[in-house]
Parts: C-alpha cells; structure tokens; sequence
C-alpha cells in the first residue's frame, strides 16, 4: 500500500511538471501553429534571474533572496515578459512562414538565450538554496514524501483549474479559444490577432517560470540545461495529446509522468538503464495507433 | 526527340554548379595546406554529407525529420567497432562478437559498412513510420533517435555507454571527404530526377492528388528514408574519422539542430540549398571563431567575449529566415546557363520551386 502511494506521488508530480510544459507549448500552437523550441530556455531564463550575473563557482543569490510573496510574482512577470519580448522581436514577422521556418527560428532563438545565459554565469552548474524545507521528507499514509511534491501536485491543479477559468469564463479566453479553432475566421469576426497572440505568450511563458521555480526547488541547482530535457517531453506530449487540445496536452504529460515512473518499478533491474529508450518506443507505439493524437481538434484534420 | 527536353537536360547543369563549389573548396584547402584549415574543409564536407541526406528525405516529402542523426550515431560506432585496433576494443567494448574483437579492417570497408548499416536500421524504422505524416511522423522520428541514443548511452560492454570510444584511425587528407561529399550529391541529384523522386515531391506538393495518380505514398516515403539513412550513416562514419573520438552525446540535438538549420537556412526544398545553406553558415561559423580568438588590428588584438560565436550564429539565421523564409535559394535550384527556359519549363520550375 506505502509503495503504491509513493509511486503515485512520483508520477503525479512528475507528470504535473510535464503537463505544465505540454500547456505551454500547446497554447502557443494552437493560436499560431508554432512550435515553440526556445521554451526550455526560457525555464532555464527564469531560474538564473534568481541569481545576480557572474561567472565564478559559487552563486550570488540575487532576487532569490526576496521574500516568497514577492518572489513568485516577480518570477512569473520575468517568464510572461521575456516570451511576449520574443513574440514582439522575432515571431511576429514570421506569422506568414511556413512551420518548419518557424521552427527553426524558434531553435536559433533558444541558441541565443542559452547562450547569453552562459556567457552571463559560464557553463557550471549552480547550487542555490531556495525553500530547501520542502525537499525533507515527511510520512503521509505511512509513505515518506517530501511536501514539495504535494505542493507541485496541488500548484499544477489550481493553475489547471485557474486556466480553465480563464479559458471558459473570460472574454479574453473565449476570443483565444476561437483563435485556436480558426484563426482567420476569428479575426474576421473582430478578434485583434496580436493581443490574443500576446496574452498566449504571456501565459505560456508564466507558465514556463512556474516549472522553472519548481523545478530549481527540488533539484537545488541551477543548469543551462535544465529546461531542455522537459521541453522534450512537453513537446511530445502534445503531439501525443493532439496538437492543439490543450486537455490533451495535460492528460498526455500526465500519462508519459506516469509511465516513466511505473517502468522505473517495473522494469527488471538490467532493463532500467534503458527506461527512456521504452518510454520512447510506446510513443512510437502511440503514434501509430493514433497519428492524430488522443484528443485531434478539428484544426489538425487535413482538408481535401 | 520532339516537344520538352528531359529532365535530365534540363536540370544537369545543378550538381555540376555544387560538385565545382566543392572542388574548389578541395582546392583551397590543397593550396593553403595549413592542417587548421585543412580540418575546417574535412568538417564543411562531413555536413554536407549530412545536409544533402537529410535533404533527401525532408526536402522531397516536406516530412521534418528529427530522427536522422539516430543514423549518423550507427554509422559512426560501426566503423569505430570494425576499424580499431582489436587491443583496445578487448579492453574497452568486451562483449563485441569475437569475429569483431579480433580483426581490424581498413576505414574504407569501415565507411561501406556503416552505410549498410544505417540503410538497414533505416529501412527497419520506416518500414513502421512512414505511415505516419506531418507533425505526427516528425516527433516519432525524434522518438526513434531518443531509443537509438539511449540504447548506445547505456549499453556498456558494446558502445562503451557514455564514455567517449577514443583510438579510432584518424584521416586527415581532404580527398576522401571530398569525393564522399561529390557521390552524395551526386545520388541525391539522381534520386531527385528519378520517378521514385518526382512522385514524392508529387505528394508532398498536392498529397490527395498525387494518391489518386496512383503514387503510393509510404512507399516512396521509404526509399527516400533509405537513401537518406544511407547517407546519413556515411557522415557519421566520416565523422568518427576525422575527429578518431566518438560519444554518443555528440549525435543527439546539438547535430540534429545544426543540421536542420542549415538546410532550412539554405532553402529546404532544393539540393542547391542544401550544400549553399552548409557552406554560408559553415563559412559564417569560421569567420565567428576565427574572431573570437582575437585579430591584430594595428598592433593590438581585438577579441570577441566567449559565447559571442553562438549568439551571432543564433541571430543571423533568424535574420536570414525573416527575409528569406523559404531559404537562402528560396527552394530553387541553381541552374546554367541562368536564362529563361522554355515555357513549359519554367512552369515546371515554378511549381516544383512552391513551398509545401
């Protein structure tokens, strides 16, 4: 019973962070057919703003030190900023190109803040303590659990509850909602494209900062690197959910949490090295058996 | 003869105008002979032994593929297994099979055999993926690189896992990259004129009108996928040799990017494009090194800072990509002589120029 409940922890949380990700690229898909790949970068943006820009070993802990009411906020207004920047600077004049062109530019985009991160703090990995306490373990049901995946589990439920919202309640939400089903015809019907637009980047750049802040919780480190694995995943999990349905994409990151923690229990003790390689293969698996996703909205189905 | 030329005297005049681009890379590198320069030419071909593959499946289809550097990986560890010294395989990658362990072939064998290898692997994959199309076909070709690098990052006694495999034979003359580069295009160019390619770039232009023509669409999906695997592999066997260390990091984003971008910044439909996207940026990506390691500017040493390199590189292709969206050749091949063709031909130009 113990180790079933900390199973499900584990997949819960960790699914939490990939469904926050596939979110965030789901969103922006859905209102200009972009894959956005500079999304690990901007996770990974969010994390060093806590620290003040300097090369050596040690972290200079910078706007991390900020009291926690003040800090989130200020966090999540650096994501939503630095994606509506990117949206502003580069996007924008590639509304008309063709997806692998804004694809690409999305990549080399990520290139340039990844590495304007490494010529600002240098390659090395950093510790930074920050609500370290929530990492200790504490027994719940017998299962011993650190409150940082409660917190994750239950931080990723309001802001799916929030959006939801937001979404359904909301006039800008409902003006974003008809933009991903037909952009054309909800511009034509008096949607202004660029402010819809905005609002998507802005929230999946929240978003963004939000995983950032979780993620530098439970691992104590700051990474350059420490987006990309995630995006990877998110990027998946919409596919796999369908492009474009943003339940999809949450139910998908879900699943692929969950999978990847029930092979690491499952899987024979010499097959775990290779963990990713199977959670890899039921994607493909996935695809084949449904090439449009679990949940294909009308926008994705080819026309004759 | 009466009425259209062929294609083949139409469009021969393209592999031509690439093959001399390279060749007189090759020249340079002969005339300036310093060893630096020569290996900045070795790497400019390896890519477009890359560039040109991935533009034989991605450019005929319109299909983005992530998964091709999966293939260079094989390719690479191939010919690191048949062509190092049986000592050092004995000591590092034990579980080999003794056939493998005890002999050492000569890079040439090495090179086929990884080109083998890699249309074997790629024919076995395709077979399952290229049902699939659009975004859905894209990230399961990511998938499958992700299996291929995870298995050759953990399998210890056969790939050495992450550890770098070191002591594979290093070439340093320029000729063999050169005329692997030249039977690459060379291929590429043939695939393209072939029915097997017209029919694919039939679909990926018009998919509904090209099946009711009777193009069976997985099926040419496939041989393009082969030929590319096939060349894909080449590079990575090249590469293993020119650089004598491989890890299985190396063939993971960083490559699958670059390359993407070259042949997206090149002009992704078009062979030209394809070698022109690797040289410009190749050329670019030198000129950037070669100023961050400081020039002398009336006597004193002018330095770009560290990481000044990646983010010109990030910001010129973005540059490029918002007022070239279709490429540096804006998908048209480059042709001699440069006037108008016949009408029916520049029809045929315009409509195999179209962006997919």
């Amino acid at each position: 019973m113990t180790a079933v409940l900390q199973v499900l922890f584990d997949a819960l949380s960790l699914g939490s962070l990939y469904a926050l990700g596939a979110l965030g690229i789901a969103l922006i898909f859905g209102v200009m057919r972009l894959v956005n790949f500079a999304h690990g970068d901007y996770i990974a943006f969010c994390v060093f703003a806590l620290l003040w820009p300097s090369i050596d070993a040690a972290a200079i802990v910078f706007l991390g030190k900020l009291p926690t009411i003040l800090l989130v906020p200020l966090i999540l207004m650096i994501g939503a900023g630095l994606s509506v920047l990117s949206e502003i600077l580069v996007f924008r004049r590639f509304r008309n190109a063709n997806p692998a062109t804004m694809m690409i530019a999305s990549f080399a985009l990520g290139f340039v803040i990844k590495y304007l991160l490494l010529m600002l703090y240098s390659s090395r990995p950093k510790s930074i303590d920050l609500w370290s306490d929530l990492s200790r373990q504490v027994e719940i049901f017998g299962a011993r659990i650190p409150p940082l995946q409660v917190i994750t589990i239950v931080v990723t439920i309001v802001i799916l509850l929030a959006l939801t919202a937001f979404l359904k309640r909301t006039r800008f939400g409902l003006e974003m909602r008809a933009a991903a089903e037909n952009f054309t015809m909800a511009r034509m019907l008096g949607v202004r494209a660029n402010r819809v637009i905005m609002l998507a980047f802005a929230v999946s750049g929240m978003l963004a900062a939000a995983i950032g802040l979780i993620l530098v919780t439970q691992t104590g480190t700051v990474d350059i690197n420490m987006g990309a694995n995630l995006m990877l995943v998110a990027f998946v999990a919409t596919v796999i959910g369908g492009l474009g349905s943003l339940p999809g994409a949450v139910v998908a990151g879900y699943l692929i949490g969950a999978a990847t923690v029930i092979m690491q229990v499952v899987l024979p003790p010499d097959a775990r090295p290779f963990r990713d390689a199977f959670v890899y293969g039921a994607v493909i698996v996935m695809l084949i058996w449904r090439p449009n996703g679990l949940f294909s909205s009308k926008a994705t189905k080819q026309r004759v | 003869m009466s009425g259209r030329p062929t294609i083949l005297a139409r469009t021969w005049s393209t592999p031509v105008i690439l093959i001399a681009l390279l060749a007189l890379l090759a020249l340079l590198a002969y005339v300036v002979g310093s060893n630096p320069f020569n290996q900045t030419i070795i790497e400019i071909f390896i890519r477009v032994v890359l560039v040109v593959g991935l533009y034989v499946f991605i450019g005929n289809s319109g299909v983005i593929s992530f998964g091709h550097i999966g293939f260079t990986c094989l390719g690479a560890y191939m010919t690191a297994w048949l062509t190092m010294l049986p000592a050092i395989k004995k000591s590092k990658l034990k579980s080999l099979p003794d056939i493998v362990l005890n002999n050492k072939l000569d890079y040439g064998w090495g090179l086929l055999a990884a080109t083998v290898f890699a249309a074997v692997a790629a024919y076995v994959f395709g077979k399952v993926l290229m049902r699939l199309s659009g975004i859905a076909a894209s990230i399961a070709t990511f998938a499958m690189l992700a299996v291929i690098i995870q298995v050759y990052s953990n399998w210890d006694s056969v790939t050495g896992a992450q550890s770098s495999v070191v002591g594979i034979p290093i070439v340093r003359v320029v000729w063999p990259y050169f005329l692997c580069a030249v039977l690459v295009v060379l291929a590429a160019y043939a695939h393209s004129i072939s029915r097997s390619g017209l029919a694919l770039r039939a679909a990926r232009d018009e998919a509904t009108a090209a099946a009711a023509s009777g193009v069976d669409i997985p099926r040419e999906r496939l041989i393009a996928f082969v030929i590319s695997g096939a060349m894909m592999g080449l590079g990575g066997a090249l590469f293993a040799h020119s650089v004598g260390v491989v890890t299985p990091d190396t063939f993971y984003l960083g490559l699958t990017f670059i390359t993407l971008s070259m042949l997206v910044v090149g002009g992704m439909n078009s062979l030209s494009g394809a070698v022109l996207g690797v040289v410009v940026l190749s050329i670019i990506i030198q000129l950037l090194r070669w100023l961050e390691k400081g020039v002398d500017v009336g006597g004193s040493t002018i330095a770009l800072p560290l990481g000044v390199q990646e983010i010109a590189i990030g910001v010129v292709m973005i540059v490029i990509l918002m007022y070239r969206p279709t490429g540096l050749t804006r998908n048209k091949e480059l042709v001699w002589p440069m006037k108008k063709l016949s009408a029916e031909g520049s029809a045929a130009a315009a409509a195999d120029g179209k962006t997919a």
